[in-house]
């Protein structure tokens, strides 16, 4: 049996091509499998196709070299733009953390280390796809143009908020951009990105829909539901998992005894992938590939090898149980330096640019910091509204009961 | 026509009107449901519309709050009440509070339909009455049916709601109870409590299929005991209809309620807690609870365990005579 450790580090291989040869292989037998009638001959087969491991798809290594004779699919201009979002993301996660220990906000989560999952994700994705992130993938906000002001506006839960300050920071969503709002439960939103699938499916759009949650949510009901339910009702669904070594403080070999995520996909009959998460060009492709898949033919699961580098959230201290060494050598892997260097490498980026964007970012937090702490607080009467779709008669009599002990409230 | 039939036929018409509308449930398909409450709809709408789901049930609330979401209308059953629990956790923290924690950015209107209660002889685990614990969630809406004229009304009025709602039907008395159910759509628009029998003695106040039980019983007391009952059957729980039941309760200035739930933090211990705010000094006795043990609902001693017609006659008398 692979132990979990296996899966998680990511094998350097130099496969080229949109799709990895290995998956090629797979998919084909499988395909084979699932016509033959004869179940003992079915499952010797699924034996078979099952001790070839799942390997990790890259194209760009440490370095900023990209695999020999691999081409970028993608234009410059967009790996430039998902490089500055990187940035931004990373820029607007290290103020907020700092806001918290000022005690301006009350809390916050970091995607430091995972920023390359959610911007190259959401980069490969079209706009009409509805997206359902997790707290970690603020880079899809960015990536779809919320302002860094709307962001920080959330991030105070004020007046501004579009979830009228309800939830926790770094719960976001935006109707416009085809967001869904984050919560809390990690995987609850897995059968709802199905369901809305199946709902595109119906309305015969040729969009899809995309989840992402981390190692930890594979554990949940939730996740298998959703993946069961995709895979019968063959909607148009990408689940993307981002395998980043802990659920707050529980390791991997605490939460599965299987080789990563990815076999459980193959479990339930969906197509999957496991790339590794710090390539742009790796999660780019293959998530591009798996839009097709999902309007093709159904949902496809894609494993992203990545590492939490910050905390889980505010409330964690992971000094008390990271291994010794284990972020030095995450370092070297940083998405956002080894995407940097690339860039360098291809004559796209240079030390003026580098600056220059981040000045500009650190400019714009700045301001809209400034701009949030003036907006006040949401009126007392949001605490009645979108319960139901109209105020009931008795939420009335209770906020009135209570505006007494608020004169000053405005609403 | 009985109320699976009643039933059905919303469902048929509204599918008929509407094609945002889709159902699914275990054995919901082809199969028409084990209480055969969506027969034939798969036949007639095709199977995109109506289909069977594994058994799963916070798969299938979970994959009808995404088909809400993206704008279609989703009404999945889920086969027994009992069997609503690993569903909590989509139905509390995801539908019930969808609308607000996303800031009216996105809703999940979903009807969920669930046959409820005893009387079947189905034990622990297709018995149960869980209404009050939905009641404890704001945001969601919940209609309890006892009838196959409220069947129709309150389901199509299910349909229509923009919020969430469940809807529990009363297993007991899907096909006993028959009456004449109007061919065209109408709506019993909720928060709107029947005053099934004019009374002036004692206030009953039931829901879902006790509310039959509550009839026999007042019957019975106005011809053994010549006492005038006012039977209220509330037909939704949230929204509650607590101008009805608080003119009544000032009338009559006593308080029966009675459900087959167990007592201790039932639905009947808020009804009670109300009627002390808003009727205590025209009250003349206790609000009194006949309910269900705080006991599991048993097997074989199911009968002794339910608020039956008798107990609920002895309340009464009981209540009149403090």
């Amino acid at each position: 049996m692979n132990k979990p450790e296996l899966a998680w580090k990511v094998q350097n291989s130099s496969h080229i091509g949109v799709v990895h040869p290995n998956f090629v292989l797979r998919d084909k037998h499988l395909a084979l499998v699932y016509e033959l009638r004869d179940l003992k001959e079915r499952i010797d087969r699924i034996l078979r196709v099952q001790i070839m491991a799942f390997e990790t798809i890259q194209y760009l290594n440490e370095q900023g070299d990209l695999a020999k004779g691999y081409s970028p699919k993608v234009a410059d201009d967009v790996v430039i733009k998902a490089y500055k979002t990187m940035v931004v993301t990373r820029h607007v996660d290290e103020r907020m953390l700092t806001l918290q220990r000022q005690g301006i906000i009350t809390f916050s989560l970091s995607s430091l280390g995972e920023e390359c999952c959610s911007v190259a994700a959401a980069a490969a994705l079209s706009s009409d796809d509805w997206l359902y992130p997790q707290y970690r993938e603020v880079g899809v906000m960015f990536w779809r143009g919320f302002s860094i002001q709307d962001f920080v506006h959330h991030m105070f839960g004020n007046a501004k908020d579009l979830n009228k300050g309800r939830q926790m920071p770094n719960h976001f969503g935006s109707r416009e951009l085809n967001v869904v709002t984050v919560s809390s439960p990690i995987a609850t939103k897995i059968p709802h990105a199905a369901g809305c699938g199946y709902a595109m499916k119906l309305q015969k759009e040729p969009t899809i829909s995309a989840v992402f949650f981390g190692d930890g949510a594979t554990s949940e009901g939730d996740f298998h539901a959703g993946m069961n339910f995709a895979a019968v009702l063959k909607v148009p669904t990408l689940f993307f998992c981002r395998n980043n070594a802990y659920a707050i403080s529980t390791s991997l070999d605490h939460q599965f005894h299987s080789d990563g995520i990815a076999p459980k996909g193959e479990g339930y009959g969906v197509a999957t992938y496991r790339v590794d998460g710090n390539d742009f060009f790796a999660v780019y492709d293959t998530v591009a590939e798996a839009r097709k898949h999902c309007l093709e033919k159904g949902p496809v699961l894609i494993e992203a090898m990545t590492y939490r580098m910050g905390a889980h959230s505010t409330s964690d201290d992971p000094t008390r149980y990271r291994k010794k060494g284990e972020i030095k050598e995450w370092q070297e892997k940083d998405p956002v330096l080894r995407l940097r260097r690339y860039l360098e490498k291809q004559g796209l980026w240079d030390d003026k640019k580098e600056k220059k964007l981040w000045e500009g970012v650190k400019k714009e937090v700045t301001e809209a910091i400034g701009v949030a702490k003036k907006t006040p607080n949401p009126p007392l009467k949001t605490l009645i509204e979108d319960v139901y779709c109209e105020v009931p008669k008795t939420l009335q009599r209770q906020i009135d009961d209570l505006k007494e002990f608020f004169p000053e409230d405005p609403s | 026509m009985n109320i699976i039939q009643a039933l059905n036929l919303t469902l048929d018409q509204q599918f008929a009107k509407d094609d945002r509308l889709i159902t699914f449930g275990e054995d919901c398909g082809a199969f028409g449901g084990v209480f055969r409450v969506t027969e034939g709809l798969q036949k007639k709408f095709g199977e995109a519309r109506c289909f069977d789901t594994p058994l799963c049930e916070q798969g299938i609330v979970g994959f009808a709050i995404g088909c809400a979401q993206k704008g279609l209308k989703p009404i999945c059953e889920i086969q027994f009440a009992d069997y609503i629990f690993p569903a909590f956790d989509q139905i509390v923290n995801e539908l019930a509070k969808m609308r607000s924690r996303t800031g009216n950015q996105y809703t999940a209107p979903v009807v969920i339909r669930t046959p409820y209660g005893g009387g079947i002889h189905g034990g622990y685990y297709h018995s149960q009455s869980p209404e009050a614990l939905f009641l404890h969630t704001p945001g969601i809406k919940v209609a309890m049916i006892s009838s196959p004229k409220d069947a129709k009304g309150l389901l199509t009025s299910a349909i229509k709601s923009e919020d969430p709602v469940i809807l529990f039907e009363p297993k007991r008395i899907y096909r006993a109870i028959k009456e004449e159910v109007p061919e065209e759509e109408y709506e019993i628009p909720f928060g709107q409590a029947e005053v099934s029998r004019a009374g002036s003695d004692v206030t009953l106040v039931g829901w879902g299929a006790q509310h039959h039980q509550n009839m026999q019983a007042a019957e019975e007391v106005a011809e053994e005991y010549d006492l005038d009952v006012e039977v209220i059957n509330l037909r939704t729980l949230n929204p509650l209809d607590l101008e009805t039941l608080s003119e009544s309760v000032r009338k009559t200035a006593r308080c029966v309620v009675a459900h087959e739930a167990p007592k201790t933090g039932g639905f009947g211990a808020e009804l009670s807690a109300l009627i002390m705010e808003h009727c205590f000094l025209h009250l003349r006795a206790p609000v009194w609870r006949c309910t269900g043990l705080d006991v599991p609902i048993p097997h074989t001693l199911e009968e002794e365990y339910l608020p039956d017609a008798y107990k609920v006659k002895q309340a009464l008398v009981k209540t009149v005579e403090y």
